[in-house]
């Protein structure tokens, strides 16, 4: 009998000074790169870049519901679809829908639907589309963070923006905002969605191992993450809105100068 | 594509009433908050699957069958056996139950039921390589509902790992790299018993085990896994609304007391 070895990828995810295989602190957020209105078509729509993830979210509706059954009479209905591309990662993504694919689908509206005044549009639909173009761990957060910032775009009313953050654990430390490789090699994955104003966690998946210890401390953390996240999405909704008003008043004034 | 579910507008003066009753600690059907149904566990019902089990939580009734053949390892873990999930809801179990393929409710129960299997290790997969790289076992755990009142996720998975428990193996011998079974068994080698926990949040109100009037009432769902070692090793939030942070950290101290008893309940009926 032999066995197959395989390198251990573990062993190296966090140093003797304890940073981490990309050179972050343990709560270190990878940088983050957000924009609000980024395809024309779409009623609203939003890219988020959060390390090697490249993500877009596009909006549509409020708009007629087809097929007519899903037409739900005191409120929208709202669809989601979370879609990796084939080349998103290492080994070509087969095109048709996995079951994981499907899973976050749901998990992804279901961590929208909170924050949505969707009683104010009866009878209609609102479809969220997310592709994934390139996936580095915690695809769902930065979905979610992009496709909150795409409803707000569409001028969907909302309670508030939704904000996002995972955490986990490696080699016996807790940290936050997992790539790839945490994920993979990690010894568990916390994914948080949360709506900071109203205190609401609006999305909680676990795996791996945590004691109630590391559990809390994980938690907070986590929660720490979706706050920060959250500053930089106002930022990014300000940036596209004030830009366009400000750019247009300096005209304005450019012009009374003429 | 992921819809908004419908909720029929007949049950909802029902709904009403059972919220009202939660915001004063009740339910409608007169248990506590934290009181689950009866458990019944029957284990060994299907003596062709190599382990089975049904398990009634009140009037939900699940059934997993566990077969377990041999076949090609993952390329990352070509010394491991492997481990898959399917649930099947079967149009006999609920009037709202359809033909066709997975909808996007049975695939999430199954990945469910995997990850608190998967990641308490409860399979010791190492233990299932039969030629390394090349033939390992695969243990397929189908979950078949037969009657959904609520909590399918908590039966379907006392129900699997009841079925994983009292499991037999053919064993066998490799001879010139091929597989040769053998008439004697031996039982499935197990390192853990995860217990998922689940909660409904009515109104304000936690409550442990829905029934399936209580889960059209319900606003969110949040189901804790609990291993061997009291540690969380899954969980998963369903349904339109949100927990605050401080309802989630007190649903897993209550998680890892009441898996205990959960657990012993199935210990006893795989012995």
């Amino acid at each position: 009998m032999y066995k197959l070895v395989k390198p251990d990828p573990s062993k190296n995810l966090i140093n003797d000074k304890g940073l981490r295989s990309d050179g972050r602190r343990p709560d270190e957020l990878r940088s983050i790169k957000l924009q609000v209105g980024v395809l024309d078509n779409a009623d609203g729509s939003a890219y988020i870049e959060q390390g090697k993830n490249k993500i877009i979210a596009g909006v549509y509706g409020p708009r007629e519901i087809h097929p007519k059954h899903l037409i739900i009479s005191d409120r929208a209905a709202i669809r989601c679809r979370y879609r990796m591309a084939p080349f998103s990662t290492d080994e070509r993504k087969h095109p048709a829908p996995s079951r994981r694919e499907v899973e976050i689908s749901k998990v992804i509206r279901e961590a929208l639907e909170p924050s949505v005044l969707s009683e104010y549009y009866p009878r209609t639909v609102i479809d969220i589309f997310i592709e994934a173009l390139q996936c580095d761990g915690g695809t769902r957060c930065a979905s979610i963070v992009a496709a909150s910032l795409a409803l707000a775009d569409a001028g969907i009313p909302l309670k508030e923006l939704v904000s996002s953050c995972s955490v986990g654990k490696v080699k016996g430390h807790v940290i936050v905002d997992l790539y790839d490789l945490e994920d993979k090699y990690g010894e568990a994955d916390l994914p948080i969605a949360l709506m900071p104003n109203h205190n609401l966690v609006t999305l909680i998946q676990m795996d791996g191992k945590l004691s109630k210890e590391e559990f809390d401390k994980a938690f907070n953390m986590a929660l720490e993450g979706c706050r920060k996240i959250r500053n930089l999405q106002n930022d990014a909704l300000k940036r596209k809105y004030k830009l366009e008003s400000d750019t247009e008043n300096s005209k304005d004034s450019k012009e009374e100068v003429k | 594509m992921s819809t908004t579910p419908h909720s029929s507008e007949i049950l909802t003066l029902e709904c009403d009433h059972i919220i009202d009753l939660a915001s004063k600690g009740k339910r409608i059907d007169g248990r506590a908050p934290m009181d689950y149904r009866k458990i019944k566990i029957q284990t060994g019902i299907i003596e062709k699957a190599n382990g089975s089990a049904q398990v009634d939580i009140g009037q939900t009734k699940v059934i997993v069958g566990v077969k377990i053949e041999a076949g090609t390892p993952f390329p990352d873990t070509p010394n491991e056996g492997v481990q898959t999930v399917n649930a099947e809801f079967t149009p006999l179990a609920h009037p709202t139950f359809e033909l066709g393929p997975p909808q996007e409710n049975s695939i999430e129960l199954s990945r469910i039921v995997d990850r608190n299997l998967r990641e308490s290790k409860a399979i010791d997969l190492t233990k299932l390589s039969i030629i390394p790289g090349k033939k390992v076992f695969v243990v397929f755990i189908d979950l078949n509902m037969l009657d959904h009142y609520g909590n399918l996720i908590d039966a379907s998975t006392y129900a699997a790992l009841s079925a994983l428990l009292t499991s037999k193996l053919n064993k066998y011998e490799v001879k010139n790299d091929e597989l040769v079974i053998k008439d004697d068994q031996q039982p499935l080698p197990m390192n853990d018993y995860p217990i998922p926990i689940t909660f409904a949040k009515i109104g304000k109100t936690l409550m442990l085990d829905p029934n399936i009037q209580e889960e059209n009432a319900m606003s969110t769902r949040l189901t804790v896994g609990i291993d061997n070692e009291d540690c969380v090793c899954a969980m998963q939030k369903g349904g339109l609304g949100g927990f605050e942070p401080s309802e989630i950290e007190s649903a897993v101290e209550t998680a890892i007391q009441k898996s205990k008893e959960i657990r012993k309940l199935i210990m006893e009926a795989t012995r």
